[in-house]
This record gives C-alpha cells, structure tokens and sequence, in this order.
C-alpha cells in the first residue's frame, strides 16, 4: 500500500512538470506578448516602444524561457503564484474570487444530479426493459445530446427574453446592494436556476444510466441472491446489499468528472456573463496573461491527478477485495 | 476504414458484413445514419440548393451553369482544373441585377435562391415568405448560410477526427506493440494530455494561431487524438497475446507488418466507436469555438457564427437561434446515435447477454 501509493505520488509529480513544462512553452510561443498587447493603445511610437521595453523587463520577458520556467517553478514552491500581468493583482487573489461561483454552481449540479438520478437509476433498473425505464432512458438519452451552450442559449431566449422569467447576465441584478438580506437571496437564487440547470441536465442520462447499468450487474451477484433467500425484503436486498456495493465505480466516474466541471465551462459562463473560473481563463488567454493562465494550468492539473488518486485509494477503502501490490 | 486489401478478404468481409446485418436490426441506429446521411448530402449539395447563381441560366444570349460548377468546386483542387466563366467568377457580378428577360434571359434557379454571403434584405427580418428563416444583422439569408454552415460542421467532424485517428493509431500501436520505454513515454504524453480540460488546451493553442477552419480542425485533431490512443494501445496489448498474433510471429512475420496486417484490423472495431462519439464532439467545439469568435470567422457561415449572431441580437432578433440549436442538436444527436448502435453491435458480450 505504502509503496503503492509512492509510486503514484512520483508518478504524479513528473506528470506535473511535463503538464508545466509544456503549457509554459505554449503560452510563450504565442504570438503577441502582454506588453505588447498593453502598449497597442499607445498612440505615440516613441513612448510605446520605451513602455514596451520596460513592461518587458517588469515581467522578466526578456529572459530565456528556462530561465522564466525556473523563477515561476521557485515562487510556485513557496506558493506564490505571481501577480497578473493585465492588472497586477494578485493571481491567487483573482482565483480566489473566481473560485466560488464556479464551485457553487459545480457542487450545487452536482448534488441535483445525484439526487435525480439515483432514484431513476434504481427504479429503471429494478423495472428493467419496463415502460418506465424505456420511456425516461430514451427521454435523458434526448437531453443528453443537447449540448449545454446549445440549451443555454434556448433557455437565455425563451425563459430570459421572451417571457423574461428568469435573469441571466451575472450573479447579482443591479439593485442588490438595496435590496433586503431575504430579497439579495432571493435574487441571487433566481440567477443561479438557468446556468446550474445547464451545467445538470446533461449529466443526468449519464449517471442514471451508470447507476442502472452497475445495479444490474450487481444484483446477478450470489450474495444478492443469498440475501433474497435468506428472506430478506426486497428493499433491503436492493438498497443495502445491492445498491451500495454497486457505489464502486461511481466513485470513480465522480473522481473522473468532477475536477473538469470544477474548471467552469468556458462558453456557459461566458454566456451567462458568470464570473468564474472558466470566463477568467478565456480572458487571460485574451489578455495574455501568462501567470493566470499558468496557474489556471497547473491548479487544474493538480485536481484531476488528485482527485484520480483520492478515487483510487477510496477504491481500497470501500472495497477490500481490491488490491493495489502488483 | 475498409483499409484491407483483397487477400485476407474474405475474414474481413464477412466480420464487417455480420456487423452490418446486426447495426441494420437497430432502428435508432438506422435512423441516426440516415440523419448522418443526409446531413452529408446536404453539406455536398449545398452550393445547388443555396446560391446566388442560377444552376442553368441562359445570360445575353449564351448559357451557363455556375452553381453546377460551385459544386464540383467542393472537390479539394478543382479549382485548378475548372474555372466559372468570365462575368460569373467576378466578385462584383451580380446576376440578380443584370438578369433581364426581355432580352431572352432565364434561369433554373436552386431551391433557395440566396448564397450565404449575399446581403439580401433588410437587416435583422423575421422570417417570411421569402426568407423562411428571416436575415441576420448584414441582411443574408439565415436559411442559406445554415446550409452552408453544415458543410463546416461535416468538414470539421471528419477530418479532425481523421487527424486524431492517424496520429491515435500510430501512438497507440507504437505503446502497445513496443512497450518498453516507448509505451512508458507515450502513457506519459497521454496522461498529460488528458489532464489539461479539453477546452483550455484548445484555446491555448488557437490563440496561436489566426482563427480558421482549417486551424480549428487541426487544433481539435492535435487535441481528441488521446483517447484514440488509449483505445488503440489497449486493444493492441490485448490481441497480441491472442494465438493468431503467436502463430503469425512464428510463421516470422515482421513487427511491422504484424501490426498492420494483424492486429490493427482487429482493433479497428472499439477504436471506430470512438471516432462516431468524437465527430459529435468535435461539431460541438466547432461551434462553440466560433460561437466565441475563435472558430469560423464572420462572413462565413457556421453554426456556431448564426447562434453568435442571435446572441449579440438577442432582444431584436431572437429567430435565429432555435434553427441553429436544432441543427447542432440533430447532428450530435445523430452521431450518438450510430455510435451507440455501433458500440452495442461491435461487443460480441452484449451479444451474448441478448441472446
């Protein structure tokens, strides 16, 4: 298990620098540098190129790329993640900032998805081939190949514009700083309804079918028979014995999903004017802000080795038959 | 797909012909391609069905067919070898205009007579009579340039992933046939791919270089060939050690040619699956790329560009965004479709379970 979980950390580590290494140089090699995007608005050519030359030295520009590579490296291990080259705050503090309107909406769509489709799953899969199960399979199947900009859109026109239901530019309306505590909620739950609606439906199909799928594996298993005949009722075969052994790979598909959700939909949030993480990286990529776009990168990477890890060791955890000496 | 030649045929043919019979038992399935088809017809015919220019037309006394001649044009390279003849090729001809019947001028026009950059109405109109679909905010017609925008969508769908497949294949066998320090850099190179989200590593990388079509498929290509990859290094892992590969390396058959010969046609089955999903994803990115302006650039059309027009319109011309939804949900809907039936018809497990 130790040496197990070693391997995987120096595993981990050297995917990490490749991941670092290789978005480094791509950003790098961009066309188009920060300060010369800055300087762009200078009218005056003299002025402009003396800007340009000394925004160059403030962001360590004309530096080898190795070299730049190494100071980044070394204020990253005393978690120092720079400031931004667009408006020279803090990149941490820019994600900070970001961070929760995304992680809101990720846990938020999360926790609808589980709570719909387990019980769909569950019942699809007890009544399986039944006219339940068919009609809603087919019906998320439906759902599952809108794409989500593609429903965001539809509901921005019909829900937002036509019936003007619904608001769906930003997190706040433009009086929320008058409003009440109880109506400052009561706004901010309204502009939370499309985008989380869009980040859910989509997934919908998927984990209910996954759930159906695992439960129908699981309930051909002896033990499912063992504890029918032992008399059990049919609730307790199906939701103790079954349905948490068939939690396994579920662990798995979370661990798989949830750090991509976690970096935001560059076009849902850009559409829905939502001030998360997934606008801030297409804004950087515009700005060419390299210490965001580095940090964005990186802190990525890392969820997605993590998470993976954390699923991978829960496997063990949850299911002893599973062995990790090899 | 059918790369095979002639002497190992009958195996093949018959593998590829039961999987036939089995995908046409699928009614969904069947439907999906059939969708799949006429969405390539469309994309093909698309200069006769949406054009500015008459497809005969008999202009001051001599005929011509320019629309016939923009559709051989969707040919890579005839350009070359056939050219619109003289007032027709000019960009500032206007045939509308100079169409006068009282000097025995006509034409046989195609079903829609407006090309997708033709500034032909008023801006922002709803839909009508004479433009089902209404105009966007230049004044061209939106039901012409969502045609014109499925010739992208296919293009796009195709050839990156034909891009992806190639560079899938050759990396996959490679790590799964060699192992070894190849097959530990390659995993590699794959994990680190994966771990970017899709979308950063494609905007990083368009941000290089000038939005264009050909520069999103390359860049979708470069990006979606790891789970191809994956796919193919596994199944290559696999069947190497199944006793045909044994008995064709005792029989001293090269690396190469075992590969190729070989294994590759048996692990084409899975791998081609994922190529049905990645069309579908691939048309999504197209149009989410150009919907954010990375994409397919203005004046053309695309999918993508339309619903971007609606965006920017949203309070004074709502009309074009459901057609453009439609078509983007019809298309990925399709696809899934055919990969679905493909994946169920393609593992023998689930043949066995139904059975």
């Amino acid at each position: 298990m130790l040496s197990y979980i070693l391997r995987r950390l120096v595993t981990g580590l050297v995917t990490l620098f490749g991941i670092s290494v290789i978005s480094f140089f791509i950003i790098q090699l961009v066309p188009g540098d920060p300060a010369q995007i800055q300087t762009s608005q200078i009218a005056d050519a003299a002025v402009s190129e003396r800007v340009y030359q000394q925004l160059r030295e403030l962001y360590g520009l004309d530096d080898p790329i190795p070299v730049q590579y190494w100071n980044w490296v070394r204020k990253l291990v005393v978690g120092d993640l720079g400031s931004s080259f667009h408006d020279g705050r803090r990149v941490s503090a820019k994600i900070g900032e970001a961070l929760w309107p995304t992680l809101s909406v990720a846990l938020l769509s999360f926790m609808l998805t589980l709570i719909i489709s387990t019980p769909i799953g569950i019942y699809s899969a007890l009544r399986q081939g039944g006219g339940f199960d068919r009609s809603v399979s087919t019906g998320l199947y439906m759902l599952y190949s809108v794409p989500n900009y593609v429903a965001g859109m539809l509901l921005i026109l019909y829900l937002g514009v036509k019936w003007d239901l619904l608001p769906f530019r930003g997190m706040r309306s433009d009086g929320y700083d008058e409003m009440t505590t109880l109506g400052q909620m009561w706004d901010l739950a309204q502009h939370y309804v499309l985008i989380t609606f869009c980040f859910t439906f989509g997934n919908l199909a998927y984990y209910s079918r996954f759930i159906r799928q695992n439960l129908l594996e699981v309930v051909r298993q002896d033990y499912v028979r063992t504890a029918r005949a032992k008399g059990l009722g049919e609730r307790s075969v199906v939701l103790k014995h079954a349905f948490t052994n068939s939690l396994i790979p579920l662990i798995s598909l979370i661990g798989l999903t949830f750090p991509f959700v976690l970096s935001g939909s560059v076009i849902l949030e850009y559409m829905f004017n939502w001030p998360g993480l997934g606008r801030l990286y297409f804004e950087s990529v515009l700005q060419r802000d390299y210490p965001t776009i580095m940090a964005l990168n990186f802190i990525t990477a890392l969820l997605v080795l993590g998470i993976t890890f954390i699923a991978d060791l829960t496997y063990g955890l949850v299911d002893p038959r599973i062995s990790y000496e090899k | 797909m059918a790369a095979e030649p002639t002497n190992q045929a009958p195996a093949a043919r018959s593998y590829w012909h039961i999987t036939w019979r089995r995908f046409r038992s699928h009614r969904l399935g069947m439907v999906g391609l059939c969708v799949v088809a006429v969405l390539f017809l469309v994309s093909f015919l698309s200069p006769m069905l949406a054009n500015d220019q008459p497809i005969l037309c008999r202009f001051d006394g001599s005929f011509y067919y320019p629309a016939v001649i923009d559709l051989i044009h969707q040919v890579p390279g005839s350009k070359l070898i056939i050219q619109k003849k003289r007032p027709y090729r000019l960009a500032t001809f206007d045939f509308k205009r100079e169409f006068d019947p009282e000097r025995g001028d006509w034409a046989l026009w195609t079903p829609m007579r407006y090309g997708p950059r033709e500034i032909a109405a008023e801006p922002l109109a709803g839909p009508s009579s004479r433009h089902w679909l209404g105009t966007d905010q230049s004044g061209r017609d939106v039901l012409s340039r969502m045609v014109h925008g499925t010739v992208v969508s296919m293009k796009v769908g195709f050839l990156s992933m034909g891009i992806a497949v190639i560079l899938g294949l050759i990396l996959g066998c490679i790590a799964g046939y060699a192992g070894g320090v190849a097959d530990l850099v390659i995993s590699r190179f794959i994990e680190i791919v994966m771990c970017f989200p899709p979308f950063f590593l494609i905007l990083a990388v368009l941000a290089w270089f000038p939005p264009s079509i050909e520069n999103v498929m390359i860049v979708i290509g470069l990006t979606r060939w790891v789970g191809i990859a994956r796919f193919a290094r596994g199944e290559i892992l696999r069947i190497r050690e199944t006793d045909y590969a044994l008995a064709a390396r005792s029989l001293g058959v090269r690396p190469a040619q075992l590969v190729l010969r070989h294994l590759l046609p048996n692990a084409l089955a899975p791998v081609l699956v994922s190529v049905t999903f990645g069309i579908a994803v691939s048309i999504l990115i197209e149009a989410g790329l150009s919907w954010l302006g990375f994409g397919v650039q203005p004046p053309d059309p695309s999918w993508g560009t339309i619903l971007r027009s609606g965006y920017e319109n949203l309070f004074t011309a709502g009309h074009m965004i459901p057609p453009a939804c439609v078509a983007i949900f019809v298309a990925v809907l399709s696809f899934n479709l055919v990969g679905d039936t493909l994946r169920d018809v393609i593992d023998p497990r689930l043949q066995a379970e139904r059975a």
